[in-house]
């Protein structure tokens, strides 16, 4: 789960990390209001979960009312990779001499997590990593211990941080690590961290991933979880509580277990289809679940047929037959196209049950797969003619 | 012979009084598997399942000489319930349990290196010793005594895999679900260590996917290292960057990194051949019964959705009716999977599997 900048901040600040004046702001007028507050020149920047936001024209400095005008309607509503800007952040204008980097994520190959420090901030760090590795300072931290003070002294003179801030970029970077660990981070960030002429810094940008799996234990952040940034139907999967992710093709995509229901993504593919979703029941689906999974993608407009494989383990393939038929029950008319394909445990036992004259049923997920994408490349072709 | 569960294998289920841990205790059980205890705190001098319930993981050991456990305990309870189990004199401590956070792990990945047990997971379904034993949720139906190992990321792919296998007659030694976590106890390495030290594996399919860089060591691990042949599978070339695709591990970072075409060209240099979706051409099913390894899979990988689709134009064009055909009528290829190509490179490049 990811934060907006303006809820790291917050978190940030609360923590004793030095961060711009700033206000949030949903309205041009209230964009002024909160600029002519804070003194200009203040920054404009889009509040929406993008990478790449200044250069896709998200972020915008103005120096007087009627540039911090011109920025608010420039950005707020403007459209931002697939997301709407409804927020902006109005922040004071710092004046830097330097742009520094520092983070900490958890390196999956070690299964430990690392800090990281670099002296060329401001850019597109994993850029840096790639062109200039020698460019970033790195250190593991045991997360028995957490971060010892002098690994945070040594990887800050690792990076060749300046002398004359080299104590406080060392105190925020434990600052940031205590914040990674305590909030269950999976990656925390200042980028850039900047530099003043007085040998001051401040976190001109702030990145807080949060570990899903552990919002359970992170109330006050898992209730900063922006609804609204999420598509509807990822929203409606929450609800649900399925494994989602919307694609843009129009063959919906029904199974159980993530690498099979990838598997079968690969495969609609590979038969020349284009995948409309990701979609994983989970292990020991009951009818019900079955049911809300068909509606989650019938109600996705692009999608023109689906396939549902299902591979019974601890899943039973009856009860899966049952939810199919009870969902399309309701039905007149089959809103899509279904074709279902069962293996594994009441196989047999699921074929028999489910009605031939709703669904399609193929015995493998070849035929299956093909014969969904076969019956949306029919839908397709009917509603271009 | 396997590889780390066998019918003398004395298993304690953790959790075994929650819905999870009875259920599948009792289909261990079934199954043949030695059950001696269970472990839950506070439950202590229950039975569940026919076996006694301790109070400590301890206390199963000392009493029932259990040597590994299966855990089923909630997320937030998890991480504890596997400390518990790293803090005996277990073998191995398999963790079914999805979701646990992944400081949590981090922890217990500090852990492992101290003590002598062995983790395989989380997230995970288990290992099956076909015919001896089982740990976890696999359902055992599907698997077969014979001579290929099994090593994946995910649960019903390997279901898939398996079944594919052993339908076309094809046993296993020992199927070890690594788990799909970004942090896991046992991972390719380990379990591809253990099966090229298995005089009775003669061959091991490997299920991997997107994320992270696991199966790119690997490769490295078998160019260097076994005589055994191994096949490959990878799950997820269509997966966007920056997704969860259900599993937590499973995501393409923004930089590139974990995506399924490095893993397959890692695994191809290794001369490890990678599946693909069955064609139709008779060329290919040539190269795919070659013992070529190398060479023809090189050529097979660069398969193109472009190719598949005028293909399939052709194919539509030609014969009207080719899609509606029944499944029967299906040359046998079209109607195994892609997981059936796995099987089949893997029964290509031993010298005779069972």
């Amino acid at each position: 789960m990811k934060l907006h900048e303006y809820q790291a901040k917050q978190v940030f600040a609360e923590a004793g990390i030095p961060t711009p004046g700033s206000t949030l702001a949903t309205s041009v007028d209230e964009v002024v209001e909160a600029a002519s507050d804070l003194g200009y020149p203040v920054a404009v920047k889009a509040q929406v979960h993008v990478g790449g936001r200044g250069k896709a024209g998200g972020i915008k400095l103005a120096e007087n009312e009627a540039e911090a005008r011109e920025a608010a309607e420039s950005i707020l509503g403007m459209d931002l990779k697939g997301y709407t800007v409804e927020e902006v952040l109005v922040e004071e204008a710092v004046d830097f001499t330097n742009e520094l980097y520092v983070g900490v994520t958890m390196d999956r190959g070690e299964g430990k997590p690392v800090v990281m420090v670099s002296e060329k901030g401001g850019v597109n760090i994993e850029e840096v990593a790639e062109e200039d590795p020698e460019a970033i300072a790195r250190e593991h931290v045991d997360p028995a211990f957490g971060l010892h003070p002098f690994q945070a002294r040594k990887v800050v003179y690792d990076a060749g941080i300046p002398r004359e801030v080299a104590g406080d970029v060392a105190s925020i970077l434990t600052t940031l690590y205590d914040l990674f660990e305590d909030r269950d981070g999976s990656d925390v960030e200042i980028n850039p961290l900047m530099v003043t002429a007085d040998d001051e810094v401040i976190a001109a940008d702030a990145v807080m991933n949060i570990d899903e799996d552990a919002l359970f234990r992170q109330p006050e952040l898992a209730e900063m979880e922006d609804e609204a940034a999420e598509d509807d139907l990822e929203a409606k999967a929450n609800e649900y509580g399925f494994d989602y992710v919307r694609l843009d093709g129009n063959v919906g995509i029904i199974g159980n277990g993530a690498g099979l229901v990838m598997t079968t993504l690969d495969l609609v593919d590979y038969y020349g289809g284009e995948p409309a979703n990701f979609l994983d029941i989970g292990g020991g689906a009951k009818a019900e679940r079955v049911a809300n999974a068909l509606d989650m993608v019938f109600s996705d407009e692009n999608v023109d047929s689906v396939v549902f494989n299902i591979f019974g383990g601890i899943t039973r393939g009856d009860e899966v037959a049952k939810g199919i038929n009870a969902a399309l029950e309701q039905f007149d008319e089959i809103p899509k196209p279904v074709v279902v394909r069962l293996a594994g445990t009441n196989a047999e036992e699921g074929r028999e049950i489910l009605n031939d004259e709703l669904v399609t049923v193929e015995e493998t997920l070849e035929g299956a797969v093909q014969r969904a994408v076969q019956y949306a490349d029919e839908k397709a072709t009917e509603v271009d003619q | 012979m396997s590889i780390l569960v066998d019918d003398d294998t004395r298993v304690v289920v953790q959790g075994i009084t929650g819905g999870e841990g009875k259920f599948h205790a009792e289909q261990m059980i079934d199954y043949g598997t030695n059950v001696v205890a269970g472990a839950v705190p506070g439950k202590g001098g229950q039975e569940v399942a026919g076996v006694p319930v301790y109070d400590t993981v301890h206390d199963a050991v000392d009493e029932e000489d259990a040597d590994a456990s299966v855990i089923f305990v909630p997320p937030a309870f998890a991480s504890d319930a596997i400390f518990e189990a790293l803090d005996t004199d277990l073998d191995l401590a398999v963790a079914i349990t999805e979701g646990i956070p992944t400081q949590d792990m981090a922890k217990v990945n500090k852990r492992l290196q101290e003590t002598d047990t062995r983790l395989q997971g989380p997230n995970c379904p288990g290992i099956i010793t076909p015919g001896e034993a089982k740990l976890g949720i696999l359902p055992g139906n599907i698997f077969s005594e014979g001579k290929v190992g099994l090593v994946s990321r995910s649960g019903t792919l390997t279901y898939q895999v398996v079944d594919s296998l052993t339908q076309r007659g094809i046993g296993q030694t020992t199927a070890i679900g690594i788990g799909g976590d970004p942090i896991i106890g046992t991972d390719f390495i380990d379990a591809l260590e253990l099966f090229e030290a298995d005089e009775e594996t003669e061959a091991v399919v490997m299920c991997g996917e997107i994320g992270g860089e696991d199966e790119e060591e690997a490769a490295e691990y078998i160019a260097q290292n076994m005589d055994t042949p191994v096949a490959g599978f990878i799950a997820g070339r269509t997966a966007p960057p920056g997704k969860r695709m259900g599993h937590a591990g499973a995501i393409v970072s923004g930089s590139g990194t974990g995506t399924a075409e490095s893993k397959i060209n890692a695994l191809n240099e290794a001369g490890v051949p990678v599946a693909t979706p069955p064609r139709k051409s008779p060329t290919t099913s040539k190269t795919c019964c070659s013992r070529d390894r190398r060479s023809s899979f090189g050529a097979r990988a660069d398969w193109s959705r472009r190719n598949v689709r005028t293909e399939r134009v052709a194919a539509r064009s030609d014969t009207p009716d080719r899609a509606t055909r029944p499944a029967c009528e299906r040359t046998p290829r079209e109607k195994l999977g892609p997981t059936a190509a796995a099987s089949s490179s893997g029964s290509a490049a031993p010298p005779a599997p069972a």
